[in-house]
């Protein structure tokens, strides 16, 4: 057992750092944040308009190519197809990186369709998924809709229609107008004014009946959907280790009452819950990228979850009330967290499932995870 | 990343749980919990057994008489022997996890070889006096006072929450030998004979009825000065050695115990119909997210002390015990207060074992550095915040 990063994994987290910082820094997401604000003065958004982010469509698709350019979707992939051949726990790194600098987008839906929709791997096109009724991230932009409808995995091209092949002329990098209507309309989705300014959303009341195309070597829909929980908790994880730095950055450089907030013990407390929630989180996400198993993956979203949404709470709290307003980076991450909560497995489902683990032979297989029992039951999209 | 054990570490595995399954039949009946000599007695049989089976003083380094096992395989052992239901450490704990090792580390040839053995062997039960009643969460600021006289110390002053003062026979006692010097330079390390006349045990009732420690009161108490350990007023740093002991391994065994225990309660909940209550269902499946997070943690942490030292021995925890301490003893709490929903009305019968057990859940955030010190050194050790006030 040696549950500690190794050379190359830490090096694949520098690296990834390097590059993220130079490919989206802090300028880049305030400017997605300033565009996809709500109508006042702060945000030049108009109501009504999908998601409340006109802007997102060409944003996102830029982002989309220097992500793919960069192999960022590719990353599991073979190499024989053009991958980078790693492994789920060298992805969850990755997506943890993603994390902390709130990349926005489909990021999960886009990298498990690699390999599934032609284009995919190199961030030509943008696909997002559906697995439930609910939200929908940024589909009004989306070239493809990655659908989990119970057992079955599917592939609904926007603009084409049900049933359409893949490969159809998508992700010539620009928004055509049926790319902009025809998925949300085929799948009788409602805008929202999104909270999150960065992650446009529609409402689907429910899934489409028998729409889009089964691929070719079609994956297991159960294992589509463990990964995307995880890769989705690893964001999570990601954003809560980045407030915790925010957070005590802020606390040593502001002073009241004549010396850093941070000697106080009422904050530094907060400071040291905050790290604590991301430990846990980490650890658990860590163990969940080499169990792969439904119990362990549900304890890191839950977790992780947790972490994103509470250290972002704690985040604001101790910015005062600069934390408060638009301009502070704290209500991207609180927001982007709720979003992402919302997403592949809810605390209630993690939570029941958890419970239903209790009543079978838990714990037996305690140390490596193998053979919990858990592993036989599986995320359903009810 | 890797989660899975070497061909070594399964054999290990594989053994010990052939032992123990030989072994564990053979034992007496676990004695009442209020009797402590038979306590003593059950506890210091366990610890013999395990002595000539060459699995006593495992994570100690082998020059102190230990098996220089890795830290993988100390917590392989942990979790094995919890599964099988072994008896805990009991009144051997201070000597395997705090006395013991501070000897292995700080003591003279001539001090491990007269008390590391009957440690092993389960021989010599010790105590601990540190706290005392106006030094708690402060440590530095104890007053027990030893005064040079001779070959010998003359010790006065009283110590506080020592468990298992009535069965000891030593006690690792902290002594101020220099009052004009900063507070955390003027402290020593002794050894003290519970029998030297000057002793006197006041055993303290815990609100679970129990007597699980005690007050030592120690008038004139004459401690040779070979019976000190480290240098004199060298004790504080000797002391931090036996602390990080104490965060990093003490609670392995237990973690496995509350997720068998969560398991119980929810079979508990389904056959009473509480599993009906949705609130009650989500509780209990959170905490098997939190239990199973720690074990991760435990994981993790041990993985990192492996790192830390090489090819087995002494390795000291760090600060992520603190991490561990803190998130544990809460979710220890919260375990208990779940088990008190799901038996109802039982829960008020101080007799049920899961009451017991919810009683004594309440030390935990205050025993072995209370949940507000935890996060005192969370905050300045590893988040670098200027020091608190």
């Amino acid at each position: 057992m040696d549950f500690q990063l190794s050379d190359d994994q830490r090096a694949l987290r520098t690296g990834t750092r390097q590059l993220l910082a130079a490919l989206f820094p802090r300028e880049r997401l305030r400017a997605m944040v300033d565009a996809g604000g709500p109508p006042g003065p702060a945000g030049p958004g108009s109501p009504g308009s999908p998601g409340g982010a006109t802007g997102d469509g060409a944003s996102v698709r830029e982002l989309w190519r220097e992500l793919g350019d960069a192999g960022f979707f590719s990353l599991r992939l073979p190499e024989e197809r053009g991958g980078t051949g790693l492994g789920l726990p060298e992805a969850v790194l990755v997506f943890e990186e993603a994390g902390r600098v709130l990349l926005p987008g489909p990021l999960v839906a886009t990298h498990l369709a690699a390999g599934l929709v032609e284009g995919a791997a190199e961030g030509r096109v943008l696909v997002t998924a559906l697995d439930r009724p609910g939200p929908v991230e940024h589909l009004a932009s989306a070239d493809a809709v990655l659908l989990l409808d119970r057992a079955t995995v599917r592939i609904l091209r926007a603009g084409a229609g049900a049933g359409a092949g893949a490969g159809a002329g998508a992700g010539t990098g620009t928004e055509t107008e049926a790319g902009t209507a025809t998925g949300p309309r085929m799948l009788g989705a409602r805008p929202v004014q999104t909270v999150d300014p960065t992650t446009p959303l529609h409402l689907v009341s429910q899934l489409p009946d028998g729409a889009g195309a089964i691929p070719a070597d079609p994956p297991d829909a159960a294992r589509l959907r463990r990964e995307a929980a995880l890769l989705t908790a690893a964001l999570q994880l990601g954003s809560a280790l980045r407030t915790v730095e925010m957070t005590v950055a802020h606390v040593k450089a502001r002073s009241q009452f004549g010396r850093p907030i941070g000697t106080f013990q009422a904050v530094q407390h907060l400071c040291a819950q905050m790290f604590v929630r991301a430990e846990i989180a980490r650890c658990s996400v860590y163990a969940a990228s080499l169990t792969v198993t439904f119990g362990d993956i549900s304890r890191a979203k839950l977790l992780a979850d947790a972490a994103a949404v509470r250290n972002a709470r704690d985040c604001l709290q101790l910015h005062g009330g600069f934390g408060f307003t638009w301009d502070a980076d704290v209500h991207p991450h609180l927001k982007r967290a709720w979003v992402r909560a919302a997403q592949w497995q809810s605390a209630a489902e993690a939570e029941e499932a958890l419970a239903e683990e209790l009543l079978t032979e838990f714990p037996a297989g305690l140390s490596t995870g193998q053979g919990e029992a858990a592993a036989n039951v599986e995320i359903s999209s009810e | 990343m890797d989660l899975t054990f070497t061909k070594e570490e399964e054999e290990f595995r594989r053994r010990l749980r052939t032992w123990l399954r030989e072994t564990l039949p053979k034992l007496p009946a676990k004695p009442p919990p209020a009797h402590w000599p038979a306590r003593r007695a059950y506890d210091c049989a366990w610890q013999r057994a395990l002595y000539d089976a060459g699995y006593a003083g495992l994570h100690w380094p082998t020059d102190a008489g230990g098996q220089g096992a890795t830290p993988t395989q100390h917590l392989i052992f942990l979790e094995e022997t919890e599964l099988a239901g072994a008896p805990y450490v009991g009144a051997n704990f201070v000597g395997l996890l705090h006395a013991g090792p501070t000897i292995a580390v700080e003591g003279t040839d001539e001090q491990r070889a007269r008390w590391l053995p009957p440690i092993l062997r389960g021989e010599e039960v010790w105590c601990q006096g540190f706290s005392e009643p106006d030094a708690g969460s402060d440590l530095a600021s104890l007053r027990t006072r030893a005064v040079r006289d001779g070959d010998a110390y003359i010790v006065t002053g009283s110590k506080i929450w020592t468990s298992h003062a009535e069965v000891a026979d030593w006690c690792e006692l902290l002594v101020r030998t220099d009052a004009s010097a900063p507070r955390h330079r003027g402290i020593s390390w002794l050894a003290m004979p519970m029998d030297a006349p000057g002793v006197t045990v006041r055993p303290l009732r815990t609100l679970a009825g129990s007597t699980e420690f005690a007050e030592l009161f120690l008038d004139d108490v004459r401690i040779p000065l070979s019976y000190r350990v480290g240098a004199e007023n060298d004790g504080w740093r000797v002391t931090m050695v036996t602390l990080s002991y104490e965060r990093g391994t003490a609670f392995v065994g237990e973690v496995v115990a509350c997720r068998r225990t969560l398991a119980r309660l929810a079979r508990a909940a389904k056959e009473n119909g509480r599993w009906d209550d949705v609130v009650l269902r989500r509780r209990l499946g959170r905490l098997n997210a939190e239990f199973g997070a720690l074990w991760r943690l435990t994981q993790w942490n041990v993985s990192a002390a492996e790192r830390a030292a090489p090819g087995g021995g002494s390795a000291v925890p760090g600060v992520g015990g603190s991490v561990f301490k803190l998130r544990y003893s809460e979710a220890r709490q919260e375990l208990y207060d779940a088990a008190a929903e799901v038996i109802g009305p039982e829960a008020l019968d101080a007799g049920h074992p899961w009451t017991a057990d919810r009683l004594s859940a309440l030390s935990y955030t205050i025993a072995a550095g209370t949940s507000q010190i935890q996060q005192n050194i969370i905050a300045e050790r590893i988040l670098g915040l200027p020091r608190g006030r």
